[in-house]
């Protein structure tokens, strides 16, 4: 069952000494470089098959599904405030492709993914998917940004889409949400959570008129 | 009778854009403490905890309290006898300027984009975008507006009940949506959740929509029947066994708002809302003399916008 959770500062690129580290449950705190990427990127790298912007993997091993708030002044400066994740579920169809060509280890986002994807695609590739907490405490990530490096395919993706490379520090707090195991937290607490949902439920007379996806299949009527 | 400046309109939007995004409003971060006495889980726990860490920390960078600073919109209140510079259309080109420049100065997401083109101007303009709704108070000459910022994604559903599924059916369609968008936080709860009851469908979701971001926590429908179904589903949510980020735990619903409309004698549509741990609402009142006031109630339900009869007599008048 859970263990008690520990504190976990991890350096970029992390090791994979440091992520076997990691259980379920525990809170991480980053500091390196990281990079942000969601469809925009994904599009491009794996569905396109563009070169990415630039060396990934040189970069970090640490790919954050985010798009900051920030602005770009007529100067060109990048001005960010505060930093937030957008759900990851989204993503995992490009997942495998893109660990191949990113070498990243280490994925942050928002709601993880399934754990038949940690054990088909993250397992494999020795990464780990951590998640933000709340949602979500983007003063405090923003804070945790010393510094932006670049942000690439600006013109090109926009301010929300583009890759923000971040220089961190105590970027936090992140949960784990799969270790190198392909073990999944949240899928852990839904498993603990569905008997008092159930509960819930009970003696709730059903609707007189149904939705597909409650029925058993869509040659059924909803009456 | 004095007009009401289309700059002090235009300056006062940009403001409370500011505000939403940086201030949590006080009656949901004590609403979060209070959650946070009676929670017992630690995963549960230590999320409310980051959470009033996060408040503390955007308000004292000047920074949005989250990055996902959603597709802002205002709601605007008018007073019958007020009179903005230039009219409604001035007014409205004031708020979308607000919007692009709070976008560049706080700074906000640039969320919006066309739909299908994607296009994306970077300051969270475009067609219909931000909305703006209007409401309307006697005996007023003052003009309110409201701006929220609420994610667009998530922890939302709309259904077409019939009058016999009854409670039984407003509470299981309450669980579906909680439990469906609660699972993993994708809500980002505990949450306001609004509930639309009523009316035609598009009423059903704006309405709840409305009773999530414009009441705060704590203010009950002034209906005691409404207020108590209210209650006794704020407690259902709160005994699902989960918490926030879907955890296992006691804090899913920080106040659940029901707002009604006449509907289709065969019909319940029925639409939830959740406003989430980011509750972002800001207004302020600008009068006639060029004064402005900000606060973070937004007072939008009156006894004026719940009436019942054909035309509109004070309340006093009523009972009497």
């Amino acid at each position: 069952m859970a263990h008690t959770p520990r504190t976990h500062r991890l350096s970029t690129p992390v090791s994979p000494g440091a992520l076997g580290e990691l259980s379920i449950g525990d809170i991480v705190y980053l500091d390196g470089v990281i990079y942000t990427g969601r469809e925009g990127l994904y599009r491009r790298v794996v569905d396109e098959g563009m070169a990415p912007p630039v060396d990934l993997g040189a970069l970090s091993n640490v790919n954050f599904h985010c798009s900051p708030a920030a602005s770009v002044g007529e100067d060109g400066s990048l001005n960010l405030g505060a930093v937030t994740a957008t759900a990851s579920f989204r993503f995992s169809r490009f997942m495998e492709r893109f660990f191949e060509l990113s070498g990243a280890k280490v994925i942050v986002g928002k709601g993880g993914m399934s754990e038949a994807d940690y054990r088909e695609l993250f397992v494999p590739n020795g990464a780990v998917y951590l998640t933000t907490v709340g949602y979500g405490t983007g003063a405090l990530l923003g804070r945790g940004v010393t510094r932006v490096q670049a942000a690439h395919w600006l013109e090109e993706l926009g301010i929300a889409q583009a890759v923000w490379v971040l220089e961190v520090s105590r970027f936090g707090p992140l949960l784990v949400e799969s270790d190198l195991a392909g073990n999944s937290l949240f899928e852990r607490e839904n498993r603990a959570t569905a008997d008092a949902v159930e509960r819930a439920y009970a003696g709730l007379k059903p609707p007189s008129l149904s939705r597909y996806g409650e029925t058993v299949s869509r040659g059924d009527e909803v009456l | 009778m004095s007009e009401i400046a289309r700059e002090t309109l235009r300056e006062a939007a940009s403001e409370i854009m500011a505000r939403a995004a940086i201030e949590i409003p006080r009656d949901y971060r004590d609403g979060i403490r209070g959650m946070l006495e009676r929670e017992q889980h630690e995963l549960s726990r230590f999320v409310l905890e980051a959470m009033l860490e996060n408040w503390e920390a955007a308000e004292a960078d000047r920074r949005a309290m989250c990055a996902d600073t959603g597709v802002p919109r205002f709601y605007v209140k008018a007073g019958n006898e007020a009179r903005p510079e230039g009219g409604f259309v001035a007014l409205e080109e004031a708020v979308r300027s607000a919007t692009a420049e709070a976008t560049r100065t706080v700074p906000l997401r640039p969320n919006r984009v066309h739909p299908l083109w994607r296009t994306d101007h970077d300051n969270n303009v475009g067609i219909n975008a931000p909305e703006i709704e209007y409401s309307f108070e006697p005996d007023a000459d003052w003009i309110e507006l409201t701006t929220v910022h609420k994610g667009g994604l998530f922890g939302t559903d709309y259904r077409m009940l019939f009058p016999a599924d009854g409670m039984d059916g407003i509470k299981r369609f309450f669980l579906d949506t909680l439990v469906q968008f609660g699972r993993r936080g994708l809500a980002c709860q505990p949450a306001i959740v609004g509930i639309g009851l009523g009316g035609s469908k598009d009423t059903s979701m704006t309405l709840g929509k409305q009773a999530a971001c414009l009441r705060p926590v704590g203010e009950p429908n002034p209906d005691p029947g409404i207020a108590k179904l209210e209650a006794e589903l704020k407690e259902l949510g709160n005994n699902i066994g989960m918490g926030p980020m879907g955890f296992v735990g006691s804090s899913m619903v920080i106040d659940c708002h029901v707002e009604v409309g006449y509907t289709h004698t065969g019909g319940m549509p029925m639409s939830v809302h959740c406003f989430c741990l980011s509750s972002r609402r800001a207004t302020a009142r600008v009068h006639a003399g060029g004064e402005v006031e900000y606060r973070s109630d937004p007072r939008w339900f009156t006894p004026y916008m719940r009436r019942e009869t054909v035309g509109w007599r004070t309340p006093l008048a009523r009972t009497a």
